[in-house]
Parts: structure tokens; sequence; C-alpha cells
């Protein structure tokens, strides 16, 4: 077998070892674990645009797409909002500050932030699908003279499920900007709106024209959430969907992360709506 | 994705009785020779040294759900068509390490496992393997990331076709446009008369090859032989696919009754997308090394059909039988259009073979592409 790496035709497959630098706990089982490349001109190269995502491996265990979450202006420390869900993510909460993961990428197509450039900005999540957004919302507030009015729209089921909650009370200081927090269960410390997260689609103040959605969540929030928004005036080619899919390889090659036509490793993860808008809530697909 | 034709020179004859000087000069020019070869009531490819190694005399029957070897005893070589495998498994391994990965005392270092360059000529390839070569070879070499191991086995593979002069119960060439006539990536390709083959050359290796075993040209007559053989080849098919509605029309068909009649009979064995040409799904696996100090990471074959194919957290986007048929067929007819350019099925008809239970997609396809749901 060879082991000749060709530097003219990187190998895809190839997978980087990486420090943990920081685990930034998030949640009950979510941390943010913050990575640096052991290879020193691998730090130096590696760019990447929110949204887009790294396939993170565990030693011996296995690799998972894992979306980056950090600033794309500081690519030498990568964060990675991870919850234990499966065999790899809970090999991950095992590691410690210091222990060495695997990372390949970056991979897929991220939020569309140049073109949201000078318009408001409607951001929904739900659930606990936030990590993907969470990103993007960063990003805008580092740059927050280049964006309009931003919305933050969040929906949980009880309020325990409501991660991120110093986040989202920072969020709520910086200027021209809303944040909507709603609970269809909820007890009898919450504060906010009480229902559905559509509910909030229906009730924020949105200029049409000038305004773009960025969603990420569980399908059926998509299905139900965005005829709201379009119905209030926003097109379908304003409206940006976090899609989720298994996925293997993150190069387009193992099949597994198609929705219809589609790829999601590499064609999404986010999609524009108008593109996707026919196979969403369609049975087996 | 239609190449365009590589003979520029006209047909070559070689007598039968020669044939092992063509394996000769494959092995003195250094290539490891596959052809067919009799297992387990079946063809795979395997080391071939002589023609005898060939399934000289035998022939193959297949239809829905069955597959049969027959003693001819004519002494034609090329008789049985096809057996489960297609090329797929000599340029896309079915189980490969990727890498190979070990723990250090910093963490752990990572090792490539290219395979090796091997020189490997594979003498009987069919129109349909080519065409499902050609697919693969789009979609693992052409895309936005390049597969360094397919195209590391590509690479060595020289490819030697024989022209089909008999269509099976199942084949599908004819009505895919991909057979039965060879017309692109292969280096030589042959059609096999009663005492002789024609042969045709079709890159600079595949002539240098001919020119090695200075052959004479084939008679008029020959050659007319054999076009009139190939034709009837294909004008026999009893099997077809109309893809003048494809894709749209199956996009259409999501919501069809037939799917839940064609669930009820699929096992989900996954079978079909083994034996296909094109299918290449894939999955990631690092056997437990009990030392924990080394660990291969592996890709395998994977199959649309199993449970977790479609597997998210907590979630199966495809839970039932119904969805995964569903999945395959418009993968393979619709959405591979769309992505590729090109249908993904080439004809070969082995899903139809393969399958335990006889799904034929040329018996499927018209009814769910019948408006009329009843």
């Amino acid at each position: 077998m060879r082991d000749v790496a060709d530097p003219q035709r990187p190998n895809p497959y190839e997978i980087h070892p990486a420090t943990i630098v920081g685990r930034i706990p998030e949640a009950e089982d979510i941390e943010t674990y913050r990575l640096q490349y052991v290879n020193p001109a691998m730090r130096r190269a590696f760019r990447f645009a929110p949204g887009q995502f790294n396939m993170v491996y565990a030693f011996g265990v296995g690799e998972v797409p894992i979306s980056i979450v950090s600033d794309p202006d500081e690519p030498d420390l990568l964060d990675h909002t991870i919850r234990v869900v499966g065999r790899v993510t809970k090999a991950i909460a095992h590691l410690k500050p210091g222990d060495i993961l695997g990372l390949r990428g970056p991979f897929g197509v991220g939020w569309p932030l140049d073109e949201a450039r000078g318009r408001n900005v409607i951001i929904v999540t739900g659930g606990l699908g936030c990590a993907p957004v969470v990103g993007a919302i960063e990003y805008i507030f580092r740059r927050r003279d280049r964006y309009g009015a931003m919305k933050i729209l969040h929906g949980v089921k009880s309020p325990h499920d409501l991660l991120y909650r110093e986040r989202f009370d920072a969020w709520r200081r910086h200027p021209d900007t809303e944040v909507l927090l709603t609970s269809n269960q909820p007890d009898k410390t919450w504060r906010y709106h009480v229902g559905v997260v559509t509910e909030l689609f229906e009730q924020v103040s949105i200029d049409p024209a000038k305004s773009m959605v960025l969603m990420c969540g569980p399908e059926i929030m998509m299905r139900l959430g965005v005829p709201i928004f379009m119905r209030r005036g926003i097109p379908a080619t304003a409206i940006y969907l976090s899609l989720e899919r298994h996925m293997e390889c993150g190069i387009g090659l193992c099949g597994h992360c198609q929705l219809g036509p589609y790829f999601l490793c590499k064609d999404g993860p986010v999609m524009r709506y108008d593109r996707v808008m026919p196979l969403l809530g369609k049975a087996g697909v | 994705m239609k190449d365009k034709p590589i003979i520029d020179q006209p047909p070559v004859l070689l007598v039968k009785s020669s044939f092992q000087r063509l394996i000769d000069l494959l092995h003195k020019k250094g290539y490891r020779v596959l052809g067919p070869a009799l297992r387990d009531g079946a063809v795979l490819w395997d080391t071939i040294r002589q023609v005898s190694d060939l399934p000289v005399g035998w022939r193959d029957v297949q239809e829905p759900g069955r597959y049969r070897l027959e003693e001819t005893g004519s002494h034609d070589i090329f008789s049985v068509v096809h057996g489960p495998q297609s090329l797929k498994p000599l340029t896309f391994a079915p189980r490969e390490p990727l890498l190979q990965i070990e723990r250090t005392k910093d963490g752990f270092s990572v090792r490539p496992a290219l395979p090796d360059e091997e020189k490997v000529a594979v003498l009987g390839a069919r129109a349909c393997d080519l065409a499902g070569l050609a697919i693969q070879d789009h979609i693992f070499l052409k895309g936005a990331y390049r597969d360094p191991y397919y195209e590391a086995r590509r690479k060595g593979l020289l490819v030697i076709a024989v022209n089909c002069t008999r269509a099976l119960a199942t084949c599908l060439c004819a009505s895919m446009e991909t057979g039965p006539r060879a017309t692109s990536r292969f280096d030589l390709v042959l059609t096999e008369l009663d005492d002789s083959f024609l042969i045709e050359a079709g890159s600079e290796v595949g002539r240098e090859l001919l020119a090695e075993l200075s052959l004479t040209v084939a008679s008029k007559r020959l050659v007319e032989e054999a076009t009139h053989r190939i034709d009837a080849c294909a004008r026999s098919q009893v099997r077809r696919v109309d893809r003048s509605r494809l894709p749209q029309a199956l996009y259409d068909a999501h919501e069809h009754p037939r799917w839940d009649v064609v669930a009820a009979r699929c096992l989900a064995c996954g079978n079909c997308t083994m034996v296909c040409p094109t299918c290449f799904c894939h999955r990631a696996e690092e056997p437990a090394d009990l030392t924990q100090q080394y660990s291969e990471h592996l890709r395998l074959w994977d199959s649309c059909f199993t449970q977790e194919h479609g597997y998210i957290h907590g979630k199966n986007i495809r839970p039932t039988t119904k969805d995964r048929y569903r999945m395959w067929l418009t993968h393979k007819l619709a959405s591979w259009v769309d992505q590729f350019g090109t249908s993904g099925c080439v004809g070969c008809g082995r899903c139809i073979t393969w399958c335990p239970v006889g799904i034929d997609l040329t018996e499927e396809l018209p009814v769910l592409l019948t408006q009329d749901r009843t």
C-alpha cells in the first residue's frame, strides 16, 4: 500500500489531528469544543464560512458532521457545538482539553451572509437544532453596522429545552435587535410568549421587501413556518434553511444525504427555500 | 456523457484457436488478467492464465430471481453474458481501508492507505459494464472532490470488452442506449464469431497491443456478420424502459399506490444495489482494536435499503421498505439524471436477476407512470 501524499491533489478522506483547547458547557449533554489543528500549516491555510461544517473524528470510533460556529475571521480556533446523541459524540464527550480529535473539512455551502448585507435578518430556530445559526448570529453581531434590523425567533417545547439562555440575553442587548422566545409547555418561570414558534412568525413586525430569513430546526417547523413568511410577502428566494441528513463522507460521494436531486453535504446544508420547496414534507425523501 | 466513437481502424481477425496469444501478450506486458470464471454456479472475475480458465462451452440463463449456467457443448468462449459482478468491484472496492490511524504519545497519526497502482487487464467486460464504468468515473473523478482510491485502481485498469451477440431475458441495454455494442472506455473490443474474433482498438494502449499481435484485417463478410449478430442481439431484447417522460413522471409518481404493492414483495435485502454497476453509496467503519493503539478507517459499500442509511439521531428519514424501494428507483431513474446528466440505469438487468423475489423495474415502472392509479 502507498502512503505518499500528493500535495497537488489533497486526499479528501484524510483526517487531520486537532487539539481540544477548550470545552465550553452549553447545556446538559451539549458542549462547545474549541479545536486547533496540530499542524501549523493546516492552521494557517484553513478558511471557512458560517454554516459550513467539519467532519469531526474520534480515534477508533468514527466521524460526525458538525457545524463550525466560531468566527471565520479567526480560523485558527474552531468551535464545534456537539450534543451527545450517538457513539462518536459519546466518545468525544469523554475527552478533555489537551486531547486530540480529528478534523476534515470545511464542507458544504453556508449562510448567504454577504447577500444579507444591508437587509433585515430574521433568524428562526426551534428545538435543539440551534447550533448552525449561532455562528451566523455571532457573525452578524460582530459586524452589526453592515446589517439592518435583527429578529431572533426561537421556540422550545419546555423552558428546560432553552439552551444558550445567556446568549439570548446577550443578543437582546444589541441595537435594533429583537429576541422573541416561545414555549408551548411553559412552567411558572416562563416570562415569554406561550405557544408554538410559528405563532411568532405571525406576530413579528417585518418589512418583507427588505428581509431575509435564516432558519434551522425541525423540518416540520420549516414546512409549517415558511408559508407564513411567504404569505407576509417574503419571497421564497429570500428564505434559507439549514437542513440535516445522515452523512458519512461530507464530499458528495457516500450517497446518504440526498434530498431529491441534492446532496446536502455539498449542495447544502444551507439551501434556498425555492430550491427545496417541493421536497420538504414528502415522505421518505 | 456520451463519448465520441474511439475506433479509427478496421477490425482485425484472431482465430479462436489462437486466443491464448492475447492472454499471453497481456501477461508479457505485466498485466494480471481477470476474466469470467465459473464459481459457485455463476461467473465471477478471477485470474485467467489460459483459455480453459474461461467459461468455454457454458452459457447463462437469467430471469427475474433466477440465474442458471448451462453447458452448450460449443467452443464459444464468451457465451456467459455476465455474473453478479460488473466492473464496479475492480475500481470501487467493496471494502477497503482509507486511513490507518495510530495512537502516538501526543494523540494520533494518520496515514492514507492508497492502493498500489497495479496493472490489471479485465477480459470480457460488456457494454453495460462500460456504461457503468463511465458513470462511476464521472462520480468519483469528475466531481468537486476526486477520490484517490478509485483513481489508483482505475489508472491501472486495461479493459478488453466483448460485444454482446446474445441477449438474456433480463437485458435492456438497447432501450437504455448503452449496448449491446461497446462504444467507449475500452482498450480492445472483441466480437466473437463461430471460429474467430474480430478485434478493434479503442485506445493507444489497445492499438499497441494489436500491433504486437500483427493480425490481418478482417474480411468484409465477417465484419458484416459481426454487425448482424450485434444488431440481432439488440432486437431480441424483450425488456425495455421508456424514458420519454423521465425524470419528471417518476417524481410525480411519489404517492402512487404501486409502491405499496412492490414494498409488500421487497425484502429490503439490498442485492439490487450490490449488483448494480452504478450504485455508489458507501459508509465508514472502524473495527474495534483491542489494544486501542491502532485503528483502520474503512470504507464499505452501503445500500439505501438498510435501516441505517437514512438514520439521523433518533429519526429515520426512510423507515419503511416502501420508502427505500421508492428512494432507490427514483434515484436510479430520476434524480440521477438531475445529479449526473444520465440515467443511473445502464440496462444490465442484474437487479432483476439477483432480486430474490424477482422484482423487475421494467414491470414496475410502466405501472408507476400510469396516471390511472387503480
